[in-house]
């Protein structure tokens, strides 16, 4: 957006639509509050004051219906997996999900003889970042999120419907 | 109380009880299936054993071939001494009296035992599965157990996918 802003003298700033919702979007996905195992503990983490999630205008909510991303923090066992998808259709569009750590994105330790766990989350929901790690350091995570907001800002939300 | 003197009590109190008895690593009795339900009570309420303390009930799948197995690890808070009781089990219909009303904590610790082992705790007052799913077919920790390959349309072992 930065390239785009035209600045008048009295304070007009000219952009399309477009790139206005995707920044807005970008700067405040607010990500639901729910772990699922040791990478929860790194997300507590990288959302307290150290490290702070909330500068770069990330804020827990409890609720999947006011949640914009969906980190997935942990070993997904087939129990859970159920909830999770159930969560997932609960949030409204547009809605992102990371996938955090090697549990989440492929079963981790479990992937071989894990009767219990499914192998990678990607089985049952779309994955927009996915996060390596075991379990990843607040840096990754804040990386990756990063990551997810660029991704956001280089979407065309109105054109793309237009289409 | 040492373990020599437990054992003396329990031979008194149940004669013919202990059918093995040893150290690996904590002491141990092993028991007969049918004398396990008036021994806890003796266990818990006897006030030179006061075993007030349930602190794990094992399950164990010694191989097809073999025996169920299950293990209760007691302490006394007011005596400060441990006991070990083993039961052997059928494999083809493993059930045992409950301790659920004896030591509250068993409650979830039996649930568990059914839940991996599908061992069948007679009396408890909720039996149902505690940590997979009502839906769940089989017994994970057995021996024999085969994993499935779809769980509600989720494939579970890798080269499904």
């Amino acid at each position: 957006m930065e390239h785009d802003v035209r600045k008048s003298s009295d304070n007009i700033i000219i952009s399309s639509l477009d790139k206005l919702i995707s920044w807005a979007r970008s700067t405040s996905p607010w990500y639901f509050q729910f772990g699922l195992a040791c990478c929860a503990i790194e997300m507590m983490a990288t959302a307290a004051s150290r490290h702070d999630l909330e500068r770069i205008g990330m804020m827990p909510r409890s609720s999947p219906r006011q949640a914009d991303v969906m980190i997935v923090s942990g070993t997904v066992t087939l129990k859970m997996a159920t909830r999770i998808k159930r969560l997932y259709a609960q949030m409204a569009d547009p809605k992102y999900v990371i996938s955090m750590g090697s549990c989440a994105t492929s079963g981790g330790p479990y992937w071989q003889y894990g009767y219990h766990v499914l192998k990678g989350v990607d089985l049952i929901i779309p994955v927009d970042v996915y996060i390596p790690g075991c379990p990843p350091r607040p840096e990754s995570l804040l990386e990756g999120l990063l990551k997810l907001q660029e991704k956001i800002r280089h979407e065309r939300p109105i054109s793309e419907k237009l289409k | 109380m040492i373990f020599e003197d437990i054992k003396k009590s329990l031979d008194q109190q149940f004669p013919d009880l202990v059918l093995v008895a040893g150290e690996d690593p904590f002491h141990f009795i092993t028991i007969a299936l049918n004398k396990w339900s008036r021994l806890a009570r003796f266990l818990h309420n006897n006030k030179d054993l006061k075993f007030d303390s349930l602190h794990c009930i094992t399950g164990i799948d010694n191989g097809p071939e073999n025996c169920l197995e299950v293990r209760y690890n007691l302490f006394s808070m007011t005596h400060r001494h441990w006991l070990e009781v083993r039961i052997e089990l059928d494999r083809t219909d493993p059930r045992l009296p409950s301790v659920e009303q004896i030591w509250r904590t068993a409650d979830w610790l039996e649930r568990e035992t059914y839940d991996m082992y599908g061992i069948i705790f007679e009396g408890h007052r909720d039996l149902r599965r505690i940590l997979l799913e009502d839906d769940w077919e089989g017994w994970p920790l057995r021996k024999d157990y085969i994993t499935p390959e779809f769980y509600r349309e989720m494939p579970v072992p890798k080269d499904k996918i």
